[in-house]
């Protein structure tokens, strides 16, 4: 399968003269469809950094970032073209789910499809089928202070599902959650990989979840260190 | 979906209360435009209500409200004569400190038990109570009197009659003692008061001459009785002038300048005397009122706003994130300092608008000072939400990443 996310000699620094940090180097990475990578490392290896530039906020100072087949940043991309692309292409899972708290379960959702231009009859509705597709359906009128985190997180999936976006990015989405509902959320992970064919790639800590990745790549001091298929 | 109605929904508590409180401050800005609206329309209510076209007074002088204006009372026929007047009446203005001096059919003066007796009638001004008035001599049948009647009935050619304004609080019928005289009201105008607010009383112009004569001081009386006094006693304090449609005031004013020691103001004049010179002061100092507490309202917007732009930091982040516009973060936070600036004006009106006829002053309100004071509220919490813009257009997407 070809690749969603690529990078190929990306780095990143920040800082002028001697105060300058790299916090990237030399990375070339690749996620395909129906994959899901996990991203390890201790801190301040350059996870965040690395989160940040396939996200399109940062810009590399080095190398070639492609996003579901575009060339991201080479051609002067503006901010609006950025966000556009994030809103088509991205979707993104956090560590606190980050639901919006005066929307309930279903309107969290149904946003991000109205931010794409979806009326907002036909983004409810799908926003409803989203979360019955991830067992949460029974909770669609809560809002996010009455979901237990659990709950909550796969609200956020359904969010970051709800554009049929390319590629997925989550930021230690079961850090928050038990052993049990990390499991579940990952298989969640997995199933929309597979079935909506899309890439998968997360930044974890949490070595309970490990197994569940088709490929854990480790970073330490913006090198990436080593690759490990868990399977 | 509008988000920022949803975000007030979900915090209606705080908003509703947050809304109380910039309500109160600017109902009382809209309070200080409403009397300043009073003051004007009471300042010129005795000017409007007169129907004078000209005003003919003492040389050197802005007329009787502005300054001192004594005239000889034979001044009128002079100008009653003039090409293009029609008819022409003296009159007299004098702030008298007069006393309620008994109920309607008394004519005694009232004793100590009456006083106790009718002391409780409600909404009325008690026997003997002193009363603030602002007294005009005229001529009856000639220009200067009562511009309507409300109840009762002018003043014919009788004497000791008063024509009085019923803000004055004293039942129709009933006497008011002026310098030991004592008056019967036998009217009540429509509402007209003098440039202070005081209740206007009308009585003949014979009638306020001696009552001018009777508040002289003493040595000034028996001097003048004695004919070595400076005043005679038939002195007014201006001539008005109604002009025949086919004639022009400003002509006639200019006329009557080239006479010595009389100076003449056609209406707009003494309108203008009377909005920059007597009520410049009170416009300066309501308007400054008005000024800083806007300027208040304004600051509490902006923090208001700003606070609450602060409390969605990341909620802002990860909109950004999720690649929502520009605008769509703009208007959260605008639409929300216009709720909150609409909601505030709109309780602040109509709290002002239900009590405003419980103020000790006049509050005058027209649709345009409402409309043109939501405008300004609107421009103020367009301008005051601007720093909370700034703060959500600096929110980086970033910031919604990690714990």
């Amino acid at each position: 399968m070809s690749p969603l996310v690529e990078l190929q000699g990306i780095a990143k620094g920040f800082g002028e003269g001697e105060a300058r940090v790299q916090a990237l180097s030399d990375i070339t990475l690749s996620v395909a469809a129906g994959e899901v990578v996990g991203l390890r490392g201790p801190s301040g290896s350059g996870k965040s950094t690395l989160l940040n530039l396939v996200a399109c906020i940062l810009e590399p100072d080095e190398g070639v970032l492609r996003l579901a087949d575009e060339t991201v940043w080479q051609g002067r991309w503006a901010k609006a073209d950025l966000r556009a692309l994030r809103r088509r292409a991205i979707g993104f899972i956090f560590q606190f789910h980050n639901l919006l708290p005066f929307l309930d379960a279903t309107d969290n959702v149904a946003l991000a499809m109205t931010l794409n231009d979806v009326p907002l009859a036909k983004a409810r509705d799908r926003a409803r089928a989203l979360l019955d597709y991830l067992q949460i359906g029974k909770r669609a009128g809560a809002m996010p202070a009455k979901l237990s985190g659990g709950e909550a997180q796969r609200v956020a999936i359904a969010r970051a599902l709800a554009n049929q976006p390319h590629i997925i990015l989550a930021d230690e989405p079961t850090a928050a959650l038990d052993s049990e509902r990390a499991q579940v959320v990952m298989d969640l992970l997995r199933r929309v990989a597979r079935e909506q064919a899309a890439a998968v790639l997360v930044v974890t800590h949490d070595d309970k979840i490990f197994s569940r990745f088709d490929r854990l790549v480790s970073l330490r001091d913006g090198r990436i260190e080593g690759e490990m298929r868990p399977g | 979906m509008n988000l920022a109605l949803r975000d007030i929904r979900h915090n209606l508590g705080r908003f509703l209360l947050t809304c109380l409180g910039l309500g109160l401050l600017l109902g009382v800005a809209l309070a200080m435009v409403g009397i300043y609206g009073g003051v004007v329309e009471e300042a010129l209510s005795l000017a409007r209500g007169l129907r004078a076209d000209l005003w003919v007074v003492e040389g050197g002088s802005r007329g009787p409200f502005a300054e001192a204006s004594r005239i000889p009372g034979d001044v009128r026929e002079a100008v009653a004569r003039l090409p293009g007047v029609t008819p022409a009446g003296s009159l007299t203005f004098q702030t008298v400190e007069a006393r309620h001096a008994g109920g309607p059919g008394g004519n005694e003066p009232p004793s100590e038990e009456l006083v106790r007796e009718r002391a409780g009638e409600a909404g009325r001004q008690r026997i003997g109570a002193v009363l603030r008035l602002q007294v005009v001599g005229y001529e009856p049948d000639r220009p200067g009197g009562p511009p309507g009647i409300l109840q009762g009935r002018g003043i014919g050619r009788g004497r000791l009659e008063m024509v009085l304004d019923r803000s004055a609080g004293v039942p129709l019928g009933a006497m008011v003692e002026m310098a030991n005289i004592r008056y019967r009201v036998v009217g009540f105008s429509t509402r007209t008061v003098s440039t202070g607010g005081d209740p206007l009383a009308w009585i003949t112009l014979r009638d306020s001459q001696d009552l001018q004569f009777r508040l002289n001081p003493p040595a000034a009386r028996r001097a003048q009785q004695g004919g070595g006094g400076a005043l005679p006693q038939d002195t007014v304090n201006a001539v008005i002038a109604r002009i025949s449609p086919h004639a022009d005031p400003a002509a006639v004013a200019a006329e009557i300048r080239r006479w010595k020691h009389f100076a003449a103001l056609t209406a707009a004049e003494q309108e203008q005397v009377l909005t920059r010179s007597v009520v410049d002061r009170a416009r300066k100092q309501l308007g400054l009122f008005t000024t800083v507490l806007l300027l208040v309202s304004a600051v509490i917007v902006a923090l208001i706003i700003y606070t609450l732009t602060m409390d969605k930091m990341r909620e802002i982040a990860t909109l950004k994130l999720i690649g929502a516009p520009d605008a769509t973060i703009v208007a959260l936070v605008m639409q929300q300092a216009m709720l909150l600036g609409a909601v505030s004006f709109a309780g602040g009106a109509a709290l002002l608008l239900a009590v405003k006829d419980n103020f000790p002053r006049r509050v005058v309100l027209g649709p345009e000072e409402v409309a043109g004071f939501g405008l300004l509220v609107f421009v103020i919490c367009l301008v005051a939400s601007l720093l909370g813009v700034r703060y959500a257009l600096r929110v980086e997407p970033a910031q919604a990443l990690g714990g």
